[in-house]
């Protein structure tokens, strides 16, 4: 284990659950929202915690698409690729925001860390459609412009900080 | 705390006093397409006008309540998110719409101190102005009876819900009933489960009840992921307590001490609400041990998703309660005896739930007056797509394609023709106008190979090409497969690569009958839904537009123009003066002609780049 990991705030959360197995799901959505992301480091001591192999924590933090063991943004951007938004033209949306950001299919998050963009398959807000969130705040009937004009808003916020 | 049944009913008895002094109430719309509307600034500047001007603003139900108190309060979402922010004021029963913060004050100035109707805020159409919310076409032509107080109530608070009649379907199941009567009255409704399937909720209910062992549980599937549906969460924010009501009432039934509802991560708004909803229950003793000092206990717990469709499938969904990858199962085992911790449990899902209060209520008798006989009651869609209203929509089974897309939803939007529309999302199949007339039910639409599924209906109009809608949900599934087995996660790769190439320009002949092919063995070797249904869209589309696959493949040509690798450039020999500029432009020598003659271009060779259209001066040149 990395002696110089502050276990803290996964012990906290992982206490607060009762050291549960079957916890496990909520205890890495917690821990998740403290970081951004999963530090590899909280493996060990979550096995350690709740009496459970490395691999098999391991292998629910990779199941599901919400976990991420890579940093993420400041602001993450998820742009819905909905059926409703979909054929509302929500392509050219991504493709702007990725071009402005210089990010790709590949590559999901600036090297300042300020940007994370990814797809979702639907946020439910079809009424609205196109959508985008920006740290689940929802943006409604977005277009390319709109989008390129969010971000400006983004860097201001992020200059003024 | 309430400790027995009087104490619930005079509970309710002060509710019903505070909700009717409030002589007016505003009700902003708090659903998560008016709130992204900017609907929560709305609130609260209505709120500061109103206390400006000296009125007496009830956020919530007073316990002490004031003779002119006006009532302001956050409702769910009312399904018109198209129109939103909206903002409804009773008892009149008017829907402003598209509300702007500037709007407030005029709406505290006229409508609030003096009752006047401020018309330029009223839904508009053809130069038709609907001032009631009830006389607007998208909501006249609509039975709501899961919706019902969508929009109409406070949805972050228990005692309004007590007092319009909530939890009195729960009194009498613990008061009144015998848990034999319960799932009696539940099988006699012939309510069947609103998620897909469309099992007869009564018979899981009484199976769940036979069993020994214990503890049992109901578990509510709040994991709608079929993209372009949101009726779950529209049910979720906007009346929580109903569903709530819905599963304690399963638990009396079938004998069960705890409750789970998986939530999907994406709706956060939702997790909110069942939060509060949940603590506000057990706060007042709704929740808990010993209940109201039946005997009976029950107590809530919320999951969030964590970002798997696959979590729908009910094993996989149980799996991911108990904190492992989202996995379905061999069936059997049901999950009516071996389902959540392997104990025997009832699972359905946030609409069924939705439906039970009503029916414990006012009987089954009551329930099987609406709808048809196989399938009674309502069902919740969700309109998107090309079509004028999109929004959530509630109607009787039975209902036709035809009146719910052009009655209720309006028609089309612009000027596109109706081509097809998708129905139960990844899952799900197409209907085109030949099934424009035909009744939406389980039965029916299982005929012409369809379902239900949640109730997505996404609208597509002429110049939507149905290859490419074939390919994206296809991408959707398999992106979803969970791995498990191999004819879901190899046969859908498979059959997306051939969608792909199809799309892309680069189809074989035989590519048809390879897909229906592994259609036919993914559905019927997978092992849950997810795969087993896989195929439908692609299936569907090939038996509606064939001649759509025949195009792309031999003609190398999209007839709905959509896809952008088969697009053609072509240039008008009438407008074409020969100036060559074209040709020099190409960077791929696509183009021929000699100079002052009509030039053309060689469609093997061009990349549709588009130069050509921006070089000619004389708009010769056009995309088709």
């Amino acid at each position: 284990m990395n002696a110089q990991f502050d276990y803290a705030v996964v012990d906290q959360i992982v206490e607060a659950h009762d050291c549960k197995q079957s916890g496990i799901i909520a205890i890495l959505q917690e821990i998740q929202e403290h970081y951004h992301y999963l530090p590899r480091d909280i493996f060990p001591r979550l096995a350690e915690k709740l009496d459970m192999s490395e691999a098999e924590i391991y292998s629910v933090a990779t199941f599901y698409e919400n976990f991420s063991l890579e940093p993420k943004g400041k602001y993450v951007i998820k742009i819905c690729d909905g059926t409703a938004c979909h054929v509302r033209r929500s392509v050219p949306i991504l493709e702007r925001i990725r071009a402005e950001l210089g990010l790709s299919a590949s590559k999901h998050t600036t090297d300042d860390l300020m940007f994370t963009v990814e797809t979702v398959s639907c946020l439910g807000a079809c009424g609205l459609a196109p959508v985008l969130t920006v740290n689940d705040i929802v943006h409604p009937a977005m277009t390319p412009d709109k989008a390129s004009a969010l971000l400006k808003e983004l860097k201001e916020e992020i200059a003024n900080a | 705390m309430l400790k027995n049944i009087e104490e619930l009913k005079a509970y309710r008895e002060a509710a019903v006093v505070a909700y009717g002094a409030q002589a007016e109430k505003i009700i902003v719309c708090a659903g998560t397409g008016c709130v992204a509307g900017g609907s929560l600034k709305i609130y609260d500047r209505l709120k500061s006008l109103m206390e400006e001007k000296g009125l007496h603003v009830a956020v919530e139900l007073e316990v002490d309540p004031h003779d002119e108190s006006v009532g302001l309060k956050k409702s769910g979402c009312h399904g018109f998110c198209e129109m939103g922010p909206l903002v409804r004021i009773d008892p009149q029963g008017w829907l402003y719409t598209k509300v702007k913060i500037d709007d407030c004050e005029e709406i505290v100035e006229k409508t609030i101190c003096k009752g006047e109707h401020i018309e330029r805020l009223a839904y508009n159409k053809c130069d038709c102005i609907y001032k009631k919310q009830d006389e607007i076409p998208f909501y006249a032509r609509q039975t709501r009876l899961v919706l019902e107080h969508c929009g109409k109530i406070d949805a972050t608070s228990i005692r309004e819900y007590i007092a319009i009649g909530g939890y009195t379907a729960y009194e009498k199941a613990l008061f009144e009933m015998t848990a034999d009567d319960i799932v009696g009255e539940i099988s006699k409704s012939a309510l069947r489960g609103r998620g897909g399937g469309g099992f007869p909720m009564g018979k899981k209910w009484e199976q769940v009840k036979r069993q020994k062992a214990l503890p049992k549980y109901v578990v509510c599937n709040g994991d709608e992921g079929d993209p372009g549906a949101f009726m779950d969460r529209s049910i979720m924010e906007g009346d929580p307590h109903r569903m709530l009501e819905g599963m304690m009432i399963a638990g009396i039934a079938t004998g069960a001490s705890e409750g789970y509802i998986y939530v999907r991560a994406e709706y956060p708004l939702a997790v909110d609400r069942l939060r509060t909803a949940i603590a506000q229950a057990e706060e007042l003793g709704l929740l808990g041990d010993n209940i109201l000092g039946t005997g009976f206990s029950f107590h809530m717990h919320i999951n969030r998703g964590a970002g798997a469709f696959v979590c729908g499938e009910g094993s996989a969904l149980t799996a991911s309660i108990e904190g492992k990858r989202g996995f379905p199962r061999v069936k059997p085992p049901r999950t009516v005896e071996n389902g959540l911790f392997d104990k025997p449990t009832v699972l359905n899902n946030v609409e069924t739930f939705a439906n039970v209060a009503e029916i414990i209520r006012k009987g089954a008798d009551w329930y099987l007056g609406i709808g048809t006989e196989t399938s009674p009651g309502t069902k919740a869609f969700a309109l998107t797509g090309n079509i004028s209203n999109t929004g959530l929509i509630e109607v009787p089974m039975g209902t036709t394609l035809r009146e719910i897309i052009f009655d209720i939803g309006g028609g089309m939007r612009g000027d596109g023709e109706f081509k097809a529309v998708q129905i139960g999302g990844p899952s799900g199949a197409c209907l085109t106008k030949e099934h424009l007339d035909m009744p939406l039910d389980f039965d029916t639409l299982k005929k012409v190979g369809a379902m239900i599924g949640s109730g997505g209906l996404v609208v597509m109009d002429d110049k939507t090409c149905m290859v490419e809608v074939a390919r994206f949900f296809m991408n959707f599934t398999q992106n979803e497969s969970c791995g498990k087995c191999v004819p879901c996660r190899e046969g859908t790769k498979r059959m997306l690569e051939i969608l792909e190439r199809i799309v892309a320009g680069q189809g074989k002949d035989g590519d048809i009958e390879l897909l229906l092919e592994l259609a036919d063995t993914i559905s019927n070797t997978a092992l849950c839904g997810l795969g087993k249904s896989a195929p439908n869209p692609v299936v569907s589309t090939i038996k509606n537009f064939r001649s759509e696959y025949e195009a792309h493949i031999y003609d190398k040509r999209c007839p709905a123009g959509a896809c952008q690798k088969l697009k053609r450039i072509v240039i008008d020999p009438e407008l074409c003066k020969g100036c060559t500029k074209c040709a020099r432009q190409c960077p791929v020598g696509a183009i021929n002609g000699k100079v002052k003659e009509a030039h053309s271009i060689d469609l093997n060779k061009c990349i549709r780049c588009g130069s050509c259209i921006t070089a000619c001066a004389f708009h010769a040149i056009k995309e088709e």
